[in-house]
């Protein structure tokens, strides 16, 4: 079972017969521009001192982020990471609530009792990240197991990225949900940088998905910044497993654009590399296909861009007025009661 | 009413929950087939099915964090690791993941993790610890540890029924030598409530688990020479019966903390610390401590000896408590 390198998506036909329509595919580019709008706003208010902590994007990566949130199906789960601002946009997180949670507000998901982009809506079918990556690949793995043991045709996402990729909770995750054929797939976000650590440094084989093999699924490697060919690949992984095919590691290759946090300038990354990459923009190249594929005119393009920037500017606005969290409240919630319970995901 | 040995009455505590609750299921290494390296799910498989009893691969990363994803979904995972000593792997699991969910997405985590724990049988360093006080530094985890076969089943069943991570931690020195009366019926113990395991009111032993037994004995010993020892049994160390605890100090005044665990970081210190800021005046002796030193738990059976506390530590302890 060798990996398989996907090939980029062409026509509209092709995309139409992978069950995108013309609708379908300017809300993708709507939620691209929205994750980097939200994310380049976030540098200014952290310029600000309006974001407490650090400030981390996923530049670079909104393409694979939206067209994996895209592809999932709405009873389906995931626990995406800090570059994946993408997939929470297209669950549909209002970004007000996100500038809130990196406002450290209490109408952020987490009330102030996270930072940045450790938050998720559970009601969206997210859970929220951890630092220590790739924790959140056994818990993915779990909520497949219940979907399993429950006969329900439902199938979680975990991600994780090249540099966690190293650490053992991404093999025993893996080779569980290999042995149980689990309903899971595994995005890993192959930003090639793991903070100052290259790709060589992390991993000795050619791509993350060789290993695919060794836990007995199918691994795919294709490229990140090409978010039709994400889709296509993720959608067929996420189908696969909703019909008791297993697992699928899909590796979505890309470049991290910035530095792996605010105060990092990624002076480590050779410059050509940043020059080589930033000809394979995401946004930039399916803008690009969408004026040559699907008639996207300059007309429909700028109404999208001004809808983007409206809501965003509302949002900002909508965060700023969100109370910060009420240090009497401070030790409230460390456990939780009975009546937590009561949600629908628990009955 | 049945007499049941303390490791059946975990069993049987188990398999009721499983009955009542569809939601919940035992995952865990060798817990299928074989019944778990103890029997506690013995002929769970063949009564549940394979997807409610999942022998696992050797991974308790994936253990504890599949459990946490599963109780995500809505269901109640029981997760086993084989000694509670293996705990170390899910470290991270546990304390990263698990505990501070809610805090963080207000979303309830309620797996419970059965730990195996403690020594007393040639088990060596790496089957036979006691690790409850470093989950208990954890805020977000509950921590249970029944010394009777009663409590066993009645605080299992709250562990289950509790939204939260629940470490329940048996003592396998308790599982086949401690029988007792358990009602048939299900029943469910509160957590954060003490229990006097034996009453008397010119000393208190404060401990828990297979402590609680040394305890006893000791107290029977020091009963001949008139000193009447009250054991207090703590039962659960997250939630844990404070005010229990200070009442029995005012009644008694000579305190004697007693835990199988090792001595420095050992909860016991967090009782004695809350003993001196909440109770002072009420002491006739300073707080004294029996614990195992620090060090890791030799194999040896008379290294093993030495280390565990035993009857006679406990009843020097108190004979030097009851003279002071």
């Amino acid at each position: 079972m060798a990996v398989r390198e996907a090939e980029p998506v062409g026509s509209l036909q092709e995309v139409k017969e992978v069950g995108l329509d013309r609708e379908d595919l300017l809300a993708i580019y709507r939620n691209m521009l929205i994750t980097r709008g939200i994310e380049e706003r976030g540098h200014i208010l952290y310029k600000q001192g309006k974001i407490p902590g650090s400030f981390y994007t996923g530049r670079g990566n909104e393409g694979a982020a939206v067209a994996v949130g895209t592809a999932m199906g709405p009873n389906d789960v995931g626990t995406p990471l800090h570059r994946d601002l993408g997939v929470h946009v297209t669950r549909g997180a209002e970004p007000w609530r996100i500038f809130a949670q990196y406002m450290a507000r209490e109408g952020g998901p987490t009330r102030g009792r996270d930072g940045n982009v450790h938050m998720a809506i559970p009601g969206l079918g997210l859970h929220p990240m951890v630092s220590h990556l790739p924790a959140m690949l056994p818990v993915a793995t779990g909520m497949a197991l219940a979907f399993r043991i429950r006969g329900e045709h439902r199938v979680a996402v975990g991600w994780f990225g090249e540099g966690s990729a190293a650490r053992g909770d991404a093999h025993e995750a893996m080779n569980f949900a290999g042995v149980r054929q689990l309903p899971t797939v595994f995005v890993c976000d192959n930003n090639q940088w793991a903070y100052s650590t290259p790709t060589y440094l992390s991993y000795p084989v050619e791509h993350i998905a060789d290993r695919a093999a060794a836990y007995g699924f199918d691994g795919v490697v294709v490229d990140g910044t090409d978010v039709l060919a994400v889709y296509r690949e993720a959608r067929r992984a996420i189908e696969k497993a909703r019909e008791g095919g297993g697992p699928t590691l899909l590796e979505c290759l890309t470049l991290r654009m910035e530095g792996h946090a605010v105060h990092d300038d990624a002076f480590y990354v050779p410059k050509e590399m940043f020059e080589r990459w930033a000809a394979y923009d995401p946004i930039e190249r399916y803008r690009a296909w969408l004026h040559q594929h699907a008639g996207l005119s300059d007309d429909e393009e700028g109404e999208i861009t001004s809808g983007v920037k409206r809501l965003l500017n509302e949002a900002l606005e909508r965060a700023e007025q969100s109370p910060l969290p009420d240090p009497a409240d401070l030790e409230a919630s460390v456990f939780a009661s009975p009546e937590d319970l009561d949600t629908p995901h628990h009955k | 009413m049945a007499e049941m040995t303390y490791i059946q009455a975990i069993s049987d505590s188990l398999r009721t929950e499983m009955r009542r609750d569809s939601r919940v299921f035992v995952l865990g290494e060798d817990v299928g087939v074989y019944g778990g390296a103890f029997k506690v799910s013995l002929g769970f498989q063949e009564e549940f099915g394979p997807w409610r009893v999942i022998d696992t691969p050797l991974s308790e990363t994936a253990i504890v964090g599949g459990a946490t994803g599963a109780a995500l979904m809505g269901l109640r995972p029981v997760a086993e690791m084989q000694f509670a000593d293996f705990i170390s792997c899910a470290w991270d699991q546990l304390t990263t993941v698990a505990a501070k969910q809610f805090f963080r997405a207000q979303t309830p985590i309620p797996i419970v993790v059965r730990l195996p724990s403690g020594g007393g049988f040639s088990g060596g360093p790496f089957h036979s610890q006691n690790p409850e006080s470093s989950f208990a530094h954890i805020p977000g985890l509950k921590i249970v540890c029944p010394s009777t076969p009663h409590d066993a089943k009645g605080l299992l069943a709250t562990a289950i029924e509790d939204p939260n991570p629940v470490l329940f931690f048996e003592h396998k020195h308790l599982y086949r030598r401690i029988k007792g009366e358990v009602p048939e019926e299900r029943y469910t113990i509160p957590f954060g409530q003490a229990r006097v395991h034996r009453p008397g009111d010119d000393a208190v032993v404060i401990t828990w688990g297979a402590m609680v037994h040394t305890a006893a004995e000791a107290a029977g010993e020091l009963a001949k020479e008139d000193v009447d020892v009250e054991v207090l049994d703590l039962r659960t160390l997250v939630p844990w019966d404070r005010e229990k605890v200070l009442e029995c100090v005012q009644r008694c005044s000579k305190v004697l903390v007693l835990h199988e665990d090792t001595r420095t970081g050992g909860f016991g210190g967090e009782i004695a610390a809350t003993i001196a800021e909440e109770a002072f005046e009420h002491l006739d002796a300073p707080v004294m401590r029996v614990a195992a030193p620090d060090m890791p738990v030799p194999f040896s059976p008379p290294l093993e000896k030495a280390f565990i506390p035993q009857v006679e530590d406990v009843v020097i302890a108190l004979r030097e408590l009851a003279a002071y």
